[in-house]
């Protein structure tokens, strides 16, 4: 069964990356431009992992992991920032995000990332 | 209807229990540190002792004969505390300072610690206060008569010997007390807390018992006050009781000024209220709750005394009754003997507080400024050694409290029965009235000398005596009439009734007139006519000048050798061995050394010690008894003035001190605003970074990725490829726009940058903005227009940098205008000032949270994807190049009706940054 992504970023060109790559790798693939958007996709349909963008507009990613990680635990969710503080950093990891990726970042590592944190999830249904 | 005596006595004496328990509360609570008085209201309270029983008896006896002629009494003290607070406040201010504790300590403190000034005020006190101790006997005897006595409610009765008379053993049983009371403990201090919290006490319990009764017989006996004043003004007689001018002189009005002014007096000078507003003190500032709670007390104890003094006249009948009792025998005639009962020990409270603080204050007197003088002439007192004078000094004071009560007593049985309790109580402030011009002069003018005051007070006092004491005296039979009808040795001009003729006038006004006219023209006459010693003139300086003294700068008027052997043992003989080691730690430890025994023997310590005995034995006997124990060089006019000199230049310099300490704190004020205006610049510039940091990654992201998919994969379409090589191109711009802005607005900000000024003309700037971005409004539809003025005067700018803001400001609202609908208007201006271009769109606007961040760096307004181009520098970066010109730049907007950016550039400009290329 294919896995669902969600792309939340506001930046257009990004979002046609991701698309693009995510589709690439065999995933289905869901967008959202906004941290509203993205929210409610996530409690209407939820996909297997989020690629969160941090600086969003109407609400920001760590918003938006703030309001889904206690109603969804099992989602997978990688923050992507532009900023590279560390202080976002502890932020969203606090927050309990699964992944932490700093744009630019190398496509071939974020889908090695996906990947494994899909397997991770994968696993954890069978057993 | 009366009471058993028994129950009557037994009744007072539990009451004198009660005020006994606490003031031995109020004591204890003291030594431990633990004031009960410290309060305000205790103090404002205290301060009402000066409502005795003449004004809990005598003011309903003076209503029901003279009406409203009772209030000018408590109109004085009123206006006194509203009006002259500032005055009481020096007074306490002094007194504090040097330790005084009684009026003629005040007086004679002020005019060089003089004996003999200290030894008058004293005498002229006893004498005058007699008759007011002899007030109290009298209306507690008369009280106690009424209550307990078979018929005869007038207090004619006299008996037959002297040793038979009730009133007596009631003098000596009050004496005992007050011994009991006040000089019970070994260190002599001039404060009573314990007396202070009895006096209190029964200022309450009096005007809740003359309330009490006021509320009996206003409602229980009548029908309130409409129906007590409706009998009155129908009943012609009494009518004229609620007349202001009843019983009209021709001087009426004098009168009730002279009244009100004596009052005034009386309320700073009697011993006792001097004692409780002024020694007794806690803390200026209570005086400011006096200022209005003392009143209100007179206020409220004045309230039913008319309605009391027409009850009794309708009950009674007029001349039936004694009127000065009609508080005890309305109440009895209507079979309320309880009430009765609890009015009598309301007045007993009255008169037992007037007698209490009196007869402790003028006993210190006495002993201080009477008795001392003259012991202290024999070798025995003076000189380096000798025993403790401590228990000789509380026996003196026991001693003159029973003799002052005996003396009460005696005035009371010779000339009692003559007059009403209202006149005796005037003769004896009258008498006080004369320390006012003194003590009042004493504070203000530092020309008042000793010899002026010794004049003034004589010539007042002999007048006094002539004009009230004599005439009261013969009015009572004990002398012949003869001098009052037709003046000594038939010379009628010296009528002591009528002086030089002034008739018209009742004795009080008249007796009051003269006295204090001859007191106060003889004062200021003499005064002016000698020269003040060096003492009287530095004691001038240091009541006059109280206020302006701060700690530590205060001059020394003293100089000469001194042993500090010799001042400990003086100490430990007036103030007993504890006291005196605690004066000489406190001392040490003040000025900084390690023990008693390095304290260097110098003026500052003579003058500690001196103080401190002066709150013993009174100023005059302190600075006799330390004279004698060091040799001292006398003080020259030239001394005190050197003295006072060295005092201000330790002054300056303490304030030189200070204005350095102040100097410093602000310096350390503008370090601290310095360095967190540094730090938000931190912050900013952080925030900036971050900013700029972001504003980068996200295009490079796109780039990195669309490149690193089209290495990845050989395979990609040629249509996909294309697109997303366009992508990266248009990502690249957006990079290399941002580092060019970036460059630009740091350069701008600190001042790097070029500017090419030259004559421009604006309406040919705009032009040409116009013109390079009209294309772009075709593409999208919108119109663009320019309207207002077209011929403009030249400024000095540079051109480029005007047409990258006129093309920001194009651009920005091209991105918000609707596609094919989109409207831009372009408007010029020009006045006197300068030119103000604005443009206007029809997008979608901006809500005035926005409006206020429109201008900071990289906050991008309204939807994302319309300013795709956009780096969220532009508008800072045209704000500052408008700002280096001298203009400013805005935004109005309302949201839903478009927004109009603005900016005004001034003819005379003055750049803010930069330089001018």
């Amino acid at each position: 069964m294919t896995k669902k992504i969600l792309i939340a970023d506001d930046e257009p060109n990004i979002v046609i990356s991701l698309e693009y790559l995510m589709k690439r790798e065999g995933f289905e693939v869901l967008v959202a431009r906004d941290g509203a958007e993205a929210l409610q996709m996530i409690e209407a349909d939820p996909p297997d992992l989020v690629l969160l963008d941090a600086m969003m507009p109407k609400k920001t990613g760590f918003e938006v992991l703030q309001a889904i990680r206690p109603t969804h635990p099992g989602l997978k969710i990688i923050m992507l920032t532009a900023k590279g503080r560390d202080t976002d950093l502890e932020k969203g990891r606090a927050l309990g995000a699964d992944d932490y990726v700093i744009k630019p970042f190398s496509t071939r590592e974020l889908v090695e990332r996906v990947r494994q944190l899909l397997d991770q999830s994968g696993a954890e249904t069978e057993t | 209807m009366t009471l058993p005596v028994a129950v009557v006595i037994a009744v007072s004496f539990a009451y004198l229990g009660v005020l006994f328990a606490i003031a031995w509360y109020g004591d204890r609570r003291a030594r431990q540190g633990r004031s009960i008085i410290s309060s305000p209201w205790v103090y404002a309270l205290s301060i009402a002792v000066y409502c005795t029983a003449w004004t809990y008896f005598g003011s309903v006896g003076r209503a029901s004969v003279e009406g409203v002629w009772f209030l000018p009494i408590y109109l004085g003290p009123m206006l006194a505390m509203i009006l002259a607070w500032v005055v009481i406040r020096k007074m306490v201010r002094i007194a504090k300072t040097y330790r005084i504790t009684s009026v003629a300590d005040f007086i004679a403190s002020r005019y060089g610690k003089s004996p003999l000034i200290a030894g008058l005020v004293t005498l002229i006190t006893v004498v005058g206060i007699v008759p007011y101790i002899a007030l109290q006997l009298k209306a507690i005897s008369a009280g106690f008569g009424l209550l307990t006595g078979p018929s005869d409610p007038t207090l004619t009765e006299t008996p037959l010997h002297w040793w038979q008379d009730s009133t007596l053993y009631m003098a000596l049983a009050l004496a005992g007390f007050i011994i009991l009371f006040g000089t019970r403990h070994l260190d002599m201090t001039e404060r009573h807390e314990g007396m202070v919290a009895a006096i209190a006490f029964e200022s309450i319990v009096k005007l809740v018992a003359f309330l009490a009764v006021g509320i009996f017989v206003t409602y229980g006996m009548f029908n309130g006050l409409g129906d007590l004043f409706g009998r009155a003004m129908n009943d012609p007689a009494m009518q004229q009781l609620l007349r202001f001018d009843h019983g009209a002189t021709p001087h009426l009005y004098s009168q009730w000024f002279a009244l009100i002014l004596l009052a005034m007096l009386s309320v700073l000078f009697l011993p006792r209220q001097f004692q409780v507003m002024v020694v007794e003190n806690v803390d200026e500032r209570h005086l400011k709750r006096a200022a209005w709670v003392f009143p209100l007390y007179l206020f409220l104890i004045n309230l039913f005394v008319l309605p009391i003094a027409i009850a009794g006249l309708i009950h009674f009948g007029p001349g039936q009754a004694n009127p000065d009792l009609f508080v005890l025998s309305l109440p009895l005639a209507e079979g309320a003997r309880w009430l009765a009962l609890f009015v009598f020990i309301g007045g007993l409270s009255a008169a037992t507080g007037m007698v209490i603080v009196e007869s402790i204050a003028v006993s210190t007197m006495i002993c201080n400024d009477l008795v001392m003088p003259a012991l202290l002439k024999t070798r025995r007192f003076r000189g380096r050694s000798g025993g403790d004078l401590t228990r000789l000094l509380k026996s003196i004071r026991r001693l003159a409290i029973v003799g002052l009560l005996l003396l009460g007593y005696l005035y009371f049985y010779l000339a009692g029965e003559a007059y009403a309790l209202v006149s005796i109580g005037l003769i004896s402030f009258a008498a006080v009235a004369q320390f006012a011009p003194a003590a009042l002069g004493g504070m203000y003018w530092k020309g008042a000398t000793g010899a002026g005051v010794l004049a003034g007070l004589l010539v007042g006092f002999g007048l006094w005596i002539w004009t009230l004491m004599l005439p009261s005296i013969a009015k009572s039979g004990w002398m012949a009439t003869d001098f009052l009808e037709h003046g000594p040795f038939g010379l009628s001009l010296l009528k002591p009734e009528q002086l030089l003729g002034l008739s018209g006038l009742d004795p009080i006004t008249h007796s009051l007139f003269w006295s204090l006219f001859g007191n106060i023209a003889a004062f200021v006459a003499v005064s002016l006519y000698t020269r003040a010693s060096a003492r009287e003139a530095s004691q001038a300086l240091l009541f006059v000048d109280v206020f302006d003294r701060r700690g530590g700068s205060e001059p020394v008027f003293w100089q000469g050798q001194a042993r500090v052997d010799d001042l400990v043992n003086l100490s430990e003989r007036l103030l007993g061995r504890d006291a005196a080691r605690r004066l000489f730690q406190e001392h040490a430890r003040d000025i900084g050394v390690a023990s008693i025994d390095a304290i260097p023997a110098d003026a500052r310590l003579v003058q500690r010690v001196e103080t401190r005995l002066a709150g013993a034995i009174g100023s005059a006997s302190a600075r006799v008894m330390v004279a004698s124990a060091v040799d001292e060089e006398p003080l020259e006019i030239d001394d005190v003035m050197r003295i006072l000199e060295e005092a201000s230049q330790l002054r300056a310099y303490s304030q030189a001190l200070e204005d350095k300490s102040r100097s410093l704190e602000r310096a350390t004020e503008e370090l601290k605003t310095a360095n967190q205006q540094l730090k938000s610049l931190d912050r900013l510039k952080d925030d900036f970074m971050s900013s700029v940091t972001h504003e980068l990654r996200t295009p490079l992201t796109s780039i990195r990725a669309l490149t690193e998919m089209m290495r990845d994969d050989p395979d990609m379409p040629a249509a996909q490829r294309q697109e997303f090589l366009t992508i990266i191109v248009t990502e690249s711009e957006r990079l290399s726009r941002l580092v060019g802005q970036v460059l630009d607005l740091a350069r701008i900000e600190a001042g790097h940058a070029e500017w090419h000024n030259s004559d421009v003309d604006l309406y040919a700037i705009v032009k040409q903005a116009m013109a390079s971005i009209s294309s772009r409004f075709e593409e999208k539809g919108a119109a663009l227009e320019l309207c207002g003025d077209s011929r403009l005067a030249p400024l000095r700018a540079d051109a480029d940098r005007l047409v990258q803001v006129m093309l920001n400001l194009l651009s920005n609202a091209l991105k918000v205008i609707p596609a094919g609908s989109g409207q831009v208007v372009v408007d010029l201006q020009e006045n006197s000032d300068g030119v103000t271009v604005t443009v206007s769109d029809n997008g979608p606007g901006i809500s005035k949270a926005e409006q206020a961040e429109v201008f900071d760096k990289f906050r991008q307004v309204g939807d994302r994807d319309q300013h795709r181009e956009g780096t969220g520098l532009g508008l800072p970066i045209s704000r500052q190049i408008i700002e280096h010109f001298g203009g400013r730049m805005w935004v109005e907007s309302e949201p839903g009706q478009g927004a109009t950016f603005g900016f005004q550039l001034p003819r005379n400009q003055q750049p803010v940054t930069g330089k001018p290329a």
